[in-house]
């Protein structure tokens, strides 16, 4: 049914209808609306059996999480920025144990400085966790991907992460179609667990590996991860099948063919990017898109596959890894067979920072006329950068950096973008 | 695509009031995307929330920087924030007060728009008269169905309905009709001035 709601309501009734029989939370701008949402469910008796637990932090939400679900109970959560972070220990261990929690990041900078907008550090920072992560281009795809990642985790063992925008996407109200329950039923069956703490046949999950053995329960986390790289596009295809239309997959392409630059990028600014590359086009430009849609595991074939043809690759991320570059372009770079010089990274929109048209045409002007650093930092005020670095030569007792920049800056409150 | 930008301070309504206005689009068949621009969550201080409405799929994400339409919630936000910026020649603006765009001291400024497209409605007046509160968004998406001719009041009124209780609901449909007949006879008498 179409409903015209809010990111967080759509996903929260998604995963209703997935029959979680466990949810734990902690509440986290921009992730709130989320766990409210299904929280009321189970207030309500709209989703039964299932039973709602107020932890006291993330990592309880985590530890929670992965006790249900090895005693057999479809688990969920949701987190974001510093939840994620407070949970890691714990997002190591469920993904180590391989238990299939599903838990949505609703994608938010990390401090310090404190920021609650959304960038993509906080998933980003757990690549190498070992979760699958998979990231959402709009609300109908934050929903779907819910759908598909229980699904997914069940099979596999592991757990999956879904990634939306935070702000963007969870308090954005747009259309979506809503699935019925039927719908999800018959894609996404009673959760048959692989290993269960079942007291009639006793198991202990959860032993200590010594070296003998430890590289080799590692591989077998990579070996899966590979094996989910064949099942995420068939699962999609299912789901195209049960409902009717496209979702989820590895990439996505657009406006691929003869395009000698391509654009890469995950999640929400994916349309943003469209709408520039539909201009660009337009006025004669060969550009095209990937938008990669699973980020772990890492599609290495299909991102070669789509960028056989570009000259040149343009990765605009909202990550980076400090003291390097970008975090995506770095996986990006490795899958290209071109030269690795002819992949740039543009770092852009971290911490809430707009992401226009204007700024994405200049850039990918840029990179069309050859005249695009290694990497760049999209709409970087360098003014402003340039006086903090004076005052740093001039001053020992500089001071802290973003007081000085907030200073400097004055009123925002004025600003519209 | 037609861009609405809603401006108002923390605590008015200024995100339910976009929300409302897409949810208004969508009951008309057209594809609609409303987000808040999160700046400072403090009451009182300024709020922006964007809307837009085509009859296509909305992929755009950026802030709505040159609106059609501009919805102000709180006449003293003209002397705080560029409310203004990047509206068009021949875009629409709504401010809710009791007094006039000449009261306000902008009659130099409104002679560079089209004057039928220019409103002000005391929507917190129809506020407080209907609903008891001082929460003038269901009036401003009266008066901004009338002056922009963009949604229609029904809809608005569907979209009210949704979102609020029947008894609250009901109370904000009056404030927001009353808002679209007061606006409707400001554009009649304008066009006749």
């Amino acid at each position: 049914m179409l409903k015209q709601v809010e990111g967080s309501a759509a996903v929260a009734e998604a995963v209703a209808l997935c029959r979680p029989e466990v949810i734990c939370a902690y509440p986290i701008s921009p992730q709130t609306h989320i766990v409210e949402g299904l929280g009321k469910l189970v207030a309500g008796g709209q989703l039964k059996p299932c039973e709602f637990i107020n932890v006291e932090s993330e990592f309880a939400a985590m530890s929670v999480a992965i006790g249900a679900s090895a005693a057999g109970a479809r688990a969920y959560t949701a987190t974001a920025s510093q939840g994620l972070l407070f949970m890691a220990e714990a997002v190591f261990n469920a993904a180590g144990l391989g238990l299939p929690i599903v838990m949505t990041v609703a994608n938010r900078a990390i401090g310090a400085p404190i920021n609650i907008w959304n960038d993509h550090t906080d998933a980003l920072s757990q690549r190498d966790c070992g979760w699958i992560q998979l990231f959402a281009e709009d609300n109908q795809e934050a929903l779907d991907l819910h759908i598909q990642a229980f699904r997914l985790a069940e099979e596999l063992s592991l757990p999956v992460m879904v990634c939306m925008d935070g702000f963007i996407l969870t308090h954005a109200y747009e259309r979506v179609d809503m699935p019925t329950q039927e719908q999800v039923d018959a894609y996404l069956p009673p959760y048959d667990p692989r290993q269960v703490l079942d007291p009639a046949d006793p198991v202990s999950i959860g032993a200590m590996v010594g070296p003998e053995a430890f590289m080799e329960v590692r591989y077998l986390a990579h070996v899966k991860q590979r094996q989910a790289l064949e099942l995420i596009p068939a699962w999609a295809s299912e789901f195209k099948r049960i409902f009717g239309r496209e979702s989820g997959g590895l990439t996505h392409t657009y406006r691929l063919d003869d395009a000698d630059t391509v654009v890469v990028a995950l999640g929400s600014v994916l349309g943003t990017i469209k709408d520039t590359v539909d201009e660009m086009r337009s006025s004669g430009v060969k550009i095209g898109v990937l938008g990669i849609s699973c980020f772990r595991p890492w599609p290495t074939a299909a991102v070669r596959t789509a960028l056989a043809g570009a000259k040149r690759v343009v990765v605009l991320e909202k990550s980076m890894a400090v003291g390097l570059g970008g975090i995506v372009s770095n996986n990006v770079a490795a899958s290209y067979q071109g030269s690795p010089d002819h992949v740039h990274t543009v770092v852009a929109g971290l911490g809430g920072r707009s992401i226009t048209r204007g700024s994405l045409r200049k850039i990918f002007m840029e990179a069309v006329e050859e005249r695009l650093e290694p990497l760049t930092f999209l709409d970087l005020d360098y003014a402003m950068v340039d006086r903090v670095l004076q005052r740093e030569r001039e001053h020992r007792r500089s001071g802290p950096i973003a007081e000085a920049i907030l200073r400097e800056l004055g009123v925002v409150a004025a600003k519209i973008g | 695509m037609f861009q609405v930008r809603i401006h108002g301070r923390g605590g008015q309504g200024v995100v339910t009031a976009a929300e409302l206005l897409s949810v208004a689009g969508f009951r008309e068949g057209r594809h609609a995307q409303a987000f808040p621009s999160f700046g400072s969550e403090r009451t009182g201080a300024p709020v922006v929330a964007f809307c837009r409405l085509d009859t296509r799929p909305i992929r755009l994400r950026e802030p709505i920087l040159a609106p059609d339409a501009l919805i102000i919630q709180d006449p003293t936000l003209l002397h705080q924030v560029d409310v203004f910026g990047g509206l068009t020649h021949d875009g629409y603006i709504l401010i809710n007060t009791s007094r006039s765009f000449e009261e306000l001291g902008l009659d130099e400024f409104a002679a560079g728009f089209r004057p039928e497209r220019l409103s002000t409605v005391p929507a917190t007046e129809f506020a407080l008269k209907h609903v008891g509160r001082p929460l003038p968004n269901a009036a401003l998406l009266g008066g901004f169905a009338a002056v922009t001719q963009q949604i229609s009041l029904d809809s608005v009124g569907a979209a009210l309905r949704e979102k609020f209780p029947a008894k609250v609901a009901e109370a904000n449909i009056a404030a927001a009709a009353e808002a679209f007949a007061f606006v409707t006879q400001q554009m009649r008498e304008a066009a006749r001035a």
